[in-house]
């Protein structure tokens, strides 16, 4: 019999007071290492997601609404500039190359987005990788009403090649709003985990001449998504549209300005951090009540154990390593949670905004959290330990009645 | 050499009214190596205090107890319940086992805080008590006597060279008790083990050869009874 078996065989004399205790350190724990790792992985994907490009370039607004709306597939599009802003652009020595898009449809909250065939043919969002279309599918082609649908999109939606669907007016469903035009989809994107995954793919004249837009915008794109040459170039064009020139915005680099998006929900972190670390204190405390409440009963297995030879500082260790034990019991049902809760948290933002995140991704806090965790509540043992050193041994040895 | 010399021992309690309220005042005992001795005393003899004190589990206010060459209040705690775990084997009269844990485990458990668990020893101890077929059973599942069996084999279960007993037929009826009596005699002689056992029953006391009344060791039981 050791110290080990002692502690196991108290845990199972206090099954209960074990098992809810350590369910409070499995639910801290697990919400800990979530909020951590939410905020790390989200933060890592959203300013490392870029599309494949360096900036863009839109209508006068803020800088993170464009980014948002021309690389995320989120937010309301800050406005129109014109096809000839493109056309300047595309020309600049500083530019590698420009992807117009063109937004303003939906197909059941799907966005439509219109570009250009050379996003299959040039773009690289990955270096190496390039959006592809599965067999047997292809791209559409310039001027046709075809579309390719993202992998996302096809899976929610159940699109396959073939299928015919008539989009709906605005970035938000409205049956009453139906198009009449109708699309065929010619080919499904393979998964790019980027939020290329859950928009519908149409050419760029398809958005421009939709029935019931408006005519005098219909030569007007939405923002032109561009690859530069050197990060001189970046600062050249920044000078030259957001210093010089009033009219148009231009959003680079595209991972600093995501950043400013964090920093400004900054604040949400550290009152979720703090919420967490809370909810971790209070579960450690709840150890040290569970143990210290079971202290009178188990007085008498103390005194007994003393009799039999045991020494002060064996039943004190008893204590603390109960209550690391608790801890660790517990820690290892916070990975359950934690691997459930990120797994949910994944499959929203991924819908939502189509950026994966990886639950199984290994990150220090994941080790650092349970230790903390064990170390914290060993610390909460002391308190009964001391009780149960100072325990009475021949006080104790006679049966309560 | 004694095994056990105890000298001008005194140990007292606070009593509610704030005086002292002494216990045990004994001058001088011996216990011969193997020696069987009982202990004649009423309730509130200071009996039990008195072998709470030989066993180290209190502290004497003065005087002086030598165990097996050692004297006790040269050692400090540790060292006492070091001594106490090797050399003493002690069995109550509650028995006081350990009900999260089967018979086998109780005789373990008294082990591993002296020589170390061994597990051959601790099977055979028990089947010598007759429970070698109740090994996993907890002492709940047990009938008094058989709970008692447990005690002795779980106090004969680190070699000790004394065995102290307090009241240990305390709980038992007639036939269980002289059973038990008997068991903790043969088990003491065949083991080397010394034995003091304090009880206050008559019947108890007539198996002793060497029976000691408390009242003419201990000062403290005269004034009591006085």
């Amino acid at each position: 019999m050791t110290l080990f078996h002692i502690v196991l065989r108290s845990l199972r004399q206090h099954a209960l007071s074990t098992g809810i205790t350590a369910a409070s350190i499995a639910l801290a724990g697990g919400l800990l290492m979530s909020v951590w790792i939410v905020k790390e992985q989200s933060q890592k994907a959203f300013t490392g997601v870029n599309a494949g490009f360096d900036a863009v370039l839109g209508a006068r607004g803020a800088k993170l609404q464009l980014v948002l709306n021309a690389v995320f597939h989120l937010e309301e599009s800050p406005g129109n500039l014109a096809w000839q802003d493109f056309l300047d652009i595309q020309k600049s020595p500083a530019v590698l190359l420009a992807v117009p898009i063109a937004v303003g449809d939906n197909y059941h909250g799907y966005r439509l987005v219109g570009t250009t065939t050379n996003l299959f043919t040039e773009v690289e969002y990955l270096p190496g990788k390039r959006y592809r279309v599965t067999a047997p599918g292809r791209p559409f082609e310039a001027g046709y009403t075809e579309a390719v649908v993202g992998s996302f999109v096809a899976q929610r939606l159940g699109l396959k090649v073939g299928d015919e669907f008539h989009p709906f007016h605005g970035l938000i469903f409205d049956e009453k709003n139906q198009h009449a035009e109708t699309y065929v989809v010619t080919g499904i994107m393979e998964p790019s985990n980027t939020p290329a995954d859950r928009v519908i793919w149409i050419p760029l004249e398809g958005i421009q001449n939709m029935k019931g837009h408006d005519a005098k915008s219909a030569a007007d794109i939405s923002a032109v998504l561009i690859k530069l040459k050197s990060q001189i170039a970046g600062r050249t064009l920044e000078l030259l549209y957001n210093k010089q020139g009033n009219r148009l915005t231009f959003a680079w680099p595209i991972a600093q300005i995501m950043a400013q998006l964090f920093d400004k929900i900054a604040w949400f972190d550290r009152v979720l951090a703090l919420v967490s670390y809370l909810v971790a204190l209070v579960a450690t405390a709840s150890v040290l009540a569970s143990i210290y409440n079971s202290m009178n009963e188990r007085r008498r297995d103390i005194a007994i154990l003393r009799a039999l030879g045991a020494r002060r500082h064996t039943i004190f260790c008893t204590v603390v390593l109960e209550a690391a034990a608790i801890a660790a019991l517990g820690m290892v049902a916070a990975f359950v949670i934690y691997g459930g809760i990120l797994s949910v948290v994944a499959k929203v933002i991924r819908a939502q905004t189509g950026v994966v995140l990886d639950p199984f991704a290994v990150h220090p806090i994941l080790l650092w959290t349970p230790l903390a965790m064990i170390g914290m509540s060993a610390l909460a043992g002391i308190v009964p330990a001391i009780k149960a050193y100072r325990t009475n041994v021949a006080e104790n040895l006679t049966p309560v009645s | 050499m004694p095994l056990l010399e105890i000298s001008q021992l005194k140990k007292a309690f606070l009593a509610p009214d704030g005086s002292r309220h002494t216990v045990v005042d004994v001058s001088a005992f011996a216990l011969e190596e193997r020696a069987q001795v009982a202990l004649s005393g009423e309730s509130g003899s200071g009996k039990t205090t008195f072998l709470n004190l030989i066993a180290g589990i209190l502290a004497p206010d003065s005087g002086g107890i030598r165990l097996a060459g050692r004297e006790m209040s040269a050692l400090n705690e540790a060292q006492r319940d070091r001594l106490r775990a090797t050399t003493i084997g002690y069995i109550f009269q509650t028995f006081n086992l350990l009900q999260g844990y089967t018979c086998l485990e109780n005789v373990l458990l008294g082990m591993s805080f002296g020589p170390g668990a061994n597990r051959v020893f601790a099977e055979a101890l028990l089947k010598r008590v007759g429970l070698g077929d109740k090994l996993n059973h907890r002492p709940r599942q047990l009938s008094t006597g058989q709970q008692q069996r447990v005690a002795v084999a779980r106090a004969l279960a680190n070699k000790p060279k004394l065995v102290l007993a307090d009241e240990p037929t305390g709980n038992l009826d007639h036939r269980n008790a002289r059973e038990a009596l008997q068991l903790i005699r043969e088990a003491c002689r065949e083991n080397g083990a010394a034995l003091l056992l304090v009880s206050h029953d008559r019947e108890v006391l007539a198996q002793f050869e060497n029976v000691q009344e408390l009242h003419k060791i201990n000062r403290a039981a005269v004034a009591e009874a006085q």
